[in-house]
């Protein structure tokens, strides 16, 4: 392939042709034709998705780990992490709901954290994680399937539902899903595909003409 | 437009689906793949419209059901009550909860509605090649991709409820099969988002007809 071909973007959403350009920090550029954001140029861009991610992971820990929050009526007290909540719905026969929320709350963010940390910590040491594509596919793809920050709007409303009849003791979860939609989010912004793209396969070519 | 725009796929060039890289395909050859990531390239997403309207109809048909049902059951000592979703807004904004009520109507009243109807029209005004404010209809296309996964609001709740309220005669929560059938709704509507393909909205623009 030849350098002019590299260098040549094809909006995803109205297929444009145009050339790339170098952007500042911070900015990003944007389809002339349909508006649609072309590409960004993240401030330290590597660095700060790894620094969130593996913040996030932690937290992600932490918010599976603990009950979301607990009920008390007359003594009786009822608490549930998420994993126990998926659980009680799939033995109410929701087995489908369950393994919804199952996919969505857990595993995809899960893969994601994995995913991004498996990529980004090799390239920050130098280094060309193996079948890199195949990751950087699995992000794409999960990408509109991770839903904590649903999940989070969730748990408030049912907050809200459950203090009109019960005494609610919020959890440990609870806190943790809220740092964990920040961070998410925070790394989701500060993300680039298209550079880390670029870099693995600058890593790669000179890993195999060596 | 005074000069034709440049189109990728009118130049013979093609944009992989997952690493965004453009490279050179020859129309007509049976099979070729990103030189980078391996993904199989194509023009345009295959069959975009008709899976699209597929999975269109049924959620139309799953929608029925899903706000027929009921959505969740919910017993006490003194109260039992089976709420399909807009009853159960209602009960929200009776009881005082006004807040929580406009949310919960936004996430599984208006954007499904708002999904179904959007994506119904991108698709009638793709397949008759209109060309009518494209920018405006890709505006509408993103906004869909964007709130799309919103509608999970409901599923969350219900299953959140169901499992921790389960205190035998002192107070039950049940989910009801709408949750199944809504469910079905969020992750079908979800399908198709990805299905479509936004460039047949601008395709309509130039002479030539691009497939696959």
């Amino acid at each position: 392939m030849t350098e002019r071909t590299a260098q040549l973007i094809a909006c995803h959403d109205c297929d444009l042709l145009q050339r790339d350009i170098q952007l500042n920090p911070g900015c990003y550029a944007s389809c002339p034709r349909c508006g649609a954001v072309l590409y960004r140029n993240a401030t330290d861009s590597v660095d700060r998705t790894l620094a969130y991610t593996l913040a996030a992971a932690m937290v992600f820990l932490g918010a599976n780990l603990f009950p979301i929050f607990s009920i008390e009526v007359q003594g009786d007290r009822s608490a549930i992490t998420l994993f126990e909540a998926v659980l009680s719905l799939w033995d109410q026969h929701m087995k489908s709901i369950s393994l919804l929320v199952f996919l969505t709350a857990i595993a995809a963010p899960a893969v994601e954290l994995i995913s991004i940390t498996y990529l980004l910590l090799p390239l920050k040491l130098g280094k060309v994680p193996p079948s890199y594509p195949l990751f950087m596919r699995m992000l794409q793809v999960l990408e509109p399937w991770g839903m904590v920050e649903v999940l989070m709007l969730g748990v408030l409303v049912s907050l809200v539902k459950l203090t009109n009849n019960f005494r609610v003791i919020p959890g440990m979860a609870l806190w943790s899903f809220a740092v964990l939609t920040l961070l998410l989010a925070a790394a989701a912004a500060s993300f680039n595909a298209r550079d880390v793209w670029a870099q693995l396969d600058a890593k790669w070519k000179d890993q195999v003409s060596s | 437009m005074t000069a034709p725009a440049p189109i990728a796929a009118a130049r013979g060039l093609c944009s992989c689906h997952v690493c965004q890289l453009v490279s050179r395909r020859v129309e007509g050859t049976p099979v070729a793949h990103c030189p980078r990531c391996g993904a199989r390239l194509h023009f345009r997403k295959p069959g975009s419209v008709q899976r699209c309207w597929a999975l269109i109809i049924a959620s139309y048909i799953l929608y029925i059901p899903a706000n027929a049902l009921v959505m969740m059951e919910t017993g006490s000592l003194i109260t039992y009550r089976k709420d399909t979703i807009v009853s159960g807004v209602v009960h929200l904004w009776k009881t005082g909860s006004w807040m929580i009520a406009v949310i919960v109507f936004i996430a599984s009243v208006a954007i499904p509605l708002l999904k179904l109807f959007s994506l119904t029209l991108l698709l009638i005004s793709v397949q008759r090649r209109s060309t009518w404010n494209p920018r405006q209809r890709t505006r509408l296309f993103r906004l869909v991709e964007a709130v799309g996964r919103w509608s999970m609001l409901d599923i969350y709740v219900v299953t959140l409820l169901a499992a921790l309220v389960q205190l035998g005669s002192m107070a039950t929560v049940k989910a009801g099969p709408a949750a199944v059938a809504f469910g079905a709704v969020v992750v079908l509507t979800m399908f198709a988002t990805m299905e479509f393909d936004p460039r047949l909205i601008w395709d309509p623009l130039q002479k030539e007809e691009f497939h696959d």
